[in-house]
């Protein structure tokens, strides 16, 4: 396909943001929830608008998953995925799941803690600084695909259709 | 065992219309309606409705089974399309007539199909209900029933597809009304975990909470499934209509149910 339109950046990151913010809940539903059963899966000191709204993220999350993974294979079909870009948003999505879920989920609306009976302040700083650390990885790999786009578009010049097979494969 | 033989009688009915059909008509219906009757005909053989009567983790997965999955698959047979295409023109003019009818309008929006499901729910766990339905026949049948279509008409009302619906909902309100399922789905979940109910019923505390940590992460499978089944109808949809920019006719043997929508 020579006439083949160039990758959509915009896009790709966004969709793929969904898909890291579906993707670090699933990875806290299964780790912390499911494998290790440090956070309870209910407890009555929850506030009602916190099951409330526990339940409304929950829901979005999932959606976010499955709209992000169906919008990113819609634009690679197109040939418009920028690969960069989505490992950016990824990275961005997860950590700022990570971080909400850190200071909202745990702390504001005290929907349940990280693990009972242990000094919590541990184990909160290390949920924050990983989700800060994921943060920073995606702020890092938006420069990353910044500078691939300058380089590939000053390689390939003005005839920008020509390099659609390295960017959107 | 009424309930056994309709079952069957409907998907004897079901694979005689899509056999005679003149027109093609996709397997992917058909086997959709055969997994609905096969998970359905599980759901109520008689030792999963023993275990359902004194286990209450058996009742939810019978729940599950009839008002998401069942409901799912037989919404994605698309019947009613076939109902239409088999019955003699002046018979299913009316039925389209029924069909855009202000009830049936009003019954299959998404806000009231939600109401109710998700409402019904509500209604049957948090309150005695439950265990009325546990002491008499009539209002043990009549609840697989409502399940069955409230699950149904819910299932419909999202997808919207592949039978046309009687009014077009936007997507983005469809999504919303899913959002709010899931999220309510889960709530009811862990009100049942937290504070012990269904009530009244000779169930242990630990059965209630294993049955509602069941209902939450099996209706969160099905609510998914739900989603994924919208999106992949989505997806088909779009890429058949930028082919059919692209090259026209190619795609023409995917038949697009819509008879309903003029």
């Amino acid at each position: 396909m020579s006439d083949a339109p160039p990758p959509d950046t915009k896009r790709s990151l966004r969709y793929a943001v969904l898909v890291g913010i579906g993707l670090m809940a699933a990875i806290d539903e299964i780790v912390f929830h499911q494998l290790l059963q440090w956070h309870h899966f209910f407890d009555r000191a929850t506030p009602g608008i916190g099951i409330v709204s526990d339940g409304l993220l929950h829901a979005v999350e999932l959606l976010a998953l499955i709209a992000g993974g169906f919008l990113l294979a819609d634009l690679a079909r197109r040939q418009r995925l920028a690969r960069p870009w989505v490992w950016a948003g990824i990275a961005l999505g997860m950590g700022g799941f990570q971080l909400f879920d850190g200071l909202v989920n745990h702390k504001l609306l005290r929907i349940h803690q990280i693990r009972y009976d242990v000094d919590l302040l541990v184990y909160d700083l290390t949920w924050n600084g990983f989700a800060v650390a994921l943060l920073v990885l995606g702020v890092a790999l938006v420069q990353r695909a910044r500078t691939y786009d300058r380089t590939s578009s000053s390689r390939h010049g003005p005839a920008q259709g020509e390099h659609a097979g390295p960017q959107d494969r | 065992m009424v309930a056994l033989v309709l079952v069957g009688v409907l998907t004897v009915a079901y694979l005689w219309a899509a056999y005679g059909q003149r027109r093609r008509w996709s397997h992917l219906h058909t086997w959709a309606f055969l997994a609905g009757s096969g998970v359905l005909i599980l759901a109520l053989s008689p030792p999963v409705a023993h275990w359902a009567h004194h286990d209450l983790r058996g009742h939810m997965v019978q729940h599950l089974a009839i008002g998401m999955l069942v409901s799912l698959a037989w919404v994605l047979a698309a019947p009613m399309t076939l109902l239409l295409r088999q019955l003699p023109t002046p018979y299913a003019r009316r039925v389209v007539a029924w069909l855009q009818s202000a009830p049936v309008r009003v019954i299959a929006h998404p806000c009231v199909t939600l109401l109710l499901n998700i409402g019904g729910m509500y209604l049957l766990y948090l309150t005695p209900l439950f265990v009325a339905t546990q002491h008499s026949p009539i209002l043990h049948h009549w609840l697989h029933f409502h399940f069955l279509v409230a699950g149904y008409l819910f299932c419909w009302s999202i997808l919207a597809a592949p039978d046309a619906t009687p009014h077009r909902v936007s997507r983005r309100l469809r999504l919303g009304v899913l959002t709010l399922s899931i999220a309510a789905h889960g709530v009811l979940g862990k009100l049942m975990y937290g504070y012990g109910w269904p009530r009244g019923t000779s169930h242990s505390l630990e059965d209630i909470q294993a049955a509602a940590q069941l209902m939450y992460y099996g209706g969160d499978l099905a609510e998914a499934l739900l989603a994924i089944a919208l999106f992949s109808l989505w997806y088909r949809r779009s890429g058949r209509r930028r082919a059919g920019f692209a090259t026209r006719g190619v795609h023409e043997k995917m038949p697009i149910h819509h008879p309903a929508r003029h």
